[in-house]
């Protein structure tokens, strides 16, 4: 079996071409494996018909181990484990509390949710991302139409689908089986011994 | 091609295109230093090093170097703490409410004022930590853990406590904020970089961004859910650092107002600091483009909010301390106004609530030299009101007898000069190595503002415009 991945890079200029343009080419039946942009196009995700996104239940579930854990830990130590007279007020005094309960959930909540982010997508100091076209993170938008997906169409038919909505190049992009699995040692080792330019998966292309 | 709006100024101007806002600010990361930078640099250092001196001399002899006595137990040592966080706060301000307000001016300038939040809120930290005397058993006062110096655990009842739980989740939170809006930019960095060493760091830092359709869509709600983790946060941290005084009963410190005017203060001197560092790196990197006059005169216009907010408040707690018909509390302010301290106070009026109201006049308001010397009164001001506050309750107690002059040494300047050096040698690193606008943000808005500032162009103008501009409408307007 081929283990080697083909794909089909369309490089857009413009957001509203590419913004119409993954509409009608999915529109043509054509899938399209994933799109690549340095900023964030606003609609993207719906004309690519992904779900929203689960950050904020992940946020909110944190927040709520946050609150729940800081009250354990104020309760448990000012009134079960060492309760202190001090002035005759109550030990369990709810509103003196309240800020560290707030503090530790905004804590939790932001932290639990932005790790788990880049966990689950796999935003690691040590990922070595696959790059498509070394200029989506400057000034192109890239669309990438995996081959194998696409069997019922040619790749003519889908390059010349590319072109007619306004893709500034289209081009033909195979990764090895070697490079789609990502190592960081691999990488390194590859990037000191072949120099920059010539290195691993980035900068293959220009 | 720019399209000139007869409705806004763009918030970009010089027609930039995707590639050159990369170009623009990369090369600062690329280049190599200049010989301003190097200068700037050493001088920091040099701060670090005089002032490390000073710090270092006061932990090992003991707080008693600094001009500290049993009738002012606290003075510059709080007052810095509460300057330097009080500076912080513009940096959350910039990158979390405004974008909740969708105020989309902010993107050229949240980067490098987020920076400042971080490096602001480490200066803070030394303060109280050198005020624990012996801060190697500081730990066990600030954090949870079981001990014998006093009671078993931390008192939760304590405003104390409160803020070490505040300003740890406020820098964390905005460390993290800061380093998510970072990911993108290290990402194009990388891609661009020639050596193989900063391609590996760049590499590392930007934990393999690829900038996939589906991580911005992720990327967009943490965004937007940490803005609205940090808003409620940074209007909690100084209202806990104001409770630090309220929740007492010296007279002149117990009052209700503190939290929103602390809050408010905190904005004002925020923004002053940002305006100070903005207009020095927009100088020296040639970013006339990206902040723009507009820029400058939107933040001088929160100063002119905040600063006013500031004003009715000093007016307000005069009012009361006269109203309540505490002799204490009146005696308090009386004597804040016309005792010793007089010159201070009257600093403080003068910087924080005359000069803000300079800037409603329009010529000073968008003019580069008043707003830079403004800025700098500003936060002098802001120095002068935690100052006023503090030493003046202190100063003088219930007892005549034990009335005295608090007078800072050269422990409590040096120490001063030491935050400020660490302050300046952070922020050079942060502009050499680290892009100082936020790449991925501007290219959104640039688009985006234009074709809005296009079309809202011809509905104002409500004539078809010359046939000659027709093909711009979606295809040429970068």
């Amino acid at each position: 079996m081929d283990k080697n991945k083909h794909f089909l890079v369309g490089i857009f200029g413009d957001q509203d071409d590419l913004l119409h343009g993954v509409g009608d080419i999915r529109k043509k039946g054509v899938k399209i494996h994933e799109v690549f942009t340095p900023y964030p196009v606003h609609g993207l995700e719906h004309a690519l018909g992904y779900q929203r996104s689960w950050t904020p239940k992940a946020a909110f579930m944190f927040g709520f181990l946050g609150t729940c854990l800081a009250l354990i830990m104020q309760i448990g130590m000012m009134v079960i484990d060492w309760p202190m007279n001090i002035g005759g007020k109550p030990y369990l005094s709810i509103p003196d509390f309240v800020p560290v309960t707030f503090e530790f959930t905004v804590l939790l909540a932001s932290y639990g949710m932005t790790l788990t982010f880049l966990f689950v997508r796999g935003y690691l100091p040590h990922s070595v991302p696959r790059i498509f076209d070394i200029r989506a993170t400057d000034d192109k938008l890239v669309v990438a139409i995996d081959l194998a997906n696409n069997a019922s169409l040619s790749e003519e038919q889908i390059r010349s689908i590319l072109k007619d909505l306004h893709a500034e190049e289209v081009y033909r992009r195979d990764f090895t089986d070697e490079d789609n699995k990502s190592s960081f040692i691999k990488y390194v080792v590859d990037l000191f011994t072949n120099g920059v330019t010539r290195s691993s998966r980035i900068a293959h292309h220009r | 091609m720019q399209i000139v709006s007869e409705v806004r100024e763009p918030l970009v101007t010089g027609g930039k295109t995707h590639h050159d806002v990369t170009e623009d600010v990369c090369k600062q990361v690329e280049g190599a230093p200049s010989s301003v930078w190097l200068a700037s640099l050493a001088a920091s250092l040099l701060a670090l090093g005089v002032g490390g001196y000073y710090l270092g001399d006061l932990l090992w002899n003991g707080i008693g170097k600094w001009g500290l006595n049993k009738s002012v137990q606290w003075a510059w040592d709080i007052t810095n703490f509460v300057w330097w966080v009080g500076i912080g706060h513009a940096g959350t301000l910039i990158s979390a409410i405004l974008l909740l307000f969708r105020q989309k001016w902010r993107t050229s300038i949240n980067r490098a004022a987020e920076a400042m939040t971080i490096f602001a809120v480490i200066c803070a930290l030394f303060w109280p930590i050198a005020h624990m005397g012996r801060p190697w058993i500081g730990p066990v006062w600030a954090f949870p853990l079981p001990n014998t110096y006093g009671s078993l655990w931390p008192n939760f009842n304590s405003p104390l406590l409160w803020d070490v739980f505040a300003i740890g989740t406020y820098f964390s939170v905005s460390l993290l904020f800061w380093y998510v809006g970072l990911v993108p930019d290290f990402a194009t960095i990388r891609d661009r970089a020639t050596s193989k060493i900063s391609r590996l760091m760049y590499g590392i830092l930007s934990l393999g961004w690829d900038g996939s359709a589906k991580s911005w869509m992720h990327y967009e709600a943490v965004s937007l859910i940490l803005a609205g983790l940090s808003t409620p946060l940074v209007l909690s941290v100084h209202t806990i650092v104001s409770f630090d005084f309220a929740t007492s009963v010296i007279p002149g410190w117990h009052t209700t107002i503190f939290p929103p005017y602390f809050v408010a203060g905190a904005i004002f001197s925020g923004f002053a600091m940002v305006l100070t560092l903005m207009l020095i790196t927009r100088k020296v990197y040639h970013l006339e483009d990206y902040i723009t006059i507009e820029h400058i005169e939107m933040m001088n216009i929160i100063i002119i909010v905040t600063g006013s907010i500031v004003g009715v408040a000093y007016t307000t707690e005069l009012f009361i301390a006269w109203y309540s018909g505490v002799e204490y509390e009146q005696y308090a302010f009386l004597n804040r106004s016309t005792g010793p301290y007089w010159w201070a106070y009257w600093a403080m009026m003068t910087c924080n609530v005359i000069s803000p109201q300079l800037f409603w006049i329009k010529s000073i308001r968008t003019s580069l030299t008043w707003t830079f010397v403004l800025s700098i009164v500003v936060n002098i001001g802001m120095w002068f009101e935690r100052f006023v506050i503090i030493v003046t309750s202190l100063h003088r107690d219930y007892l005549p007898s034990s009335w005295v002059y608090f007078i800072p040494t050269i422990h409590d300047v040096g120490t001063y000069l030491f935050t400020f050096g660490l302050f300046f040698t952070f922020f050079f690193l942060f502009a050499k190595f680290f892009p100082v606008i936020n790449m991925a943000e501007v290219k959104a808005i640039l688009k985006e503002s234009n074709s809005k500032v296009y079309r809202a162009r011809r509905t104002l103008v409500r004539e078809p415009l010359p046939s000659t501009e027709e093909p711009t409408t979606a295809k040429e307007v970068h």
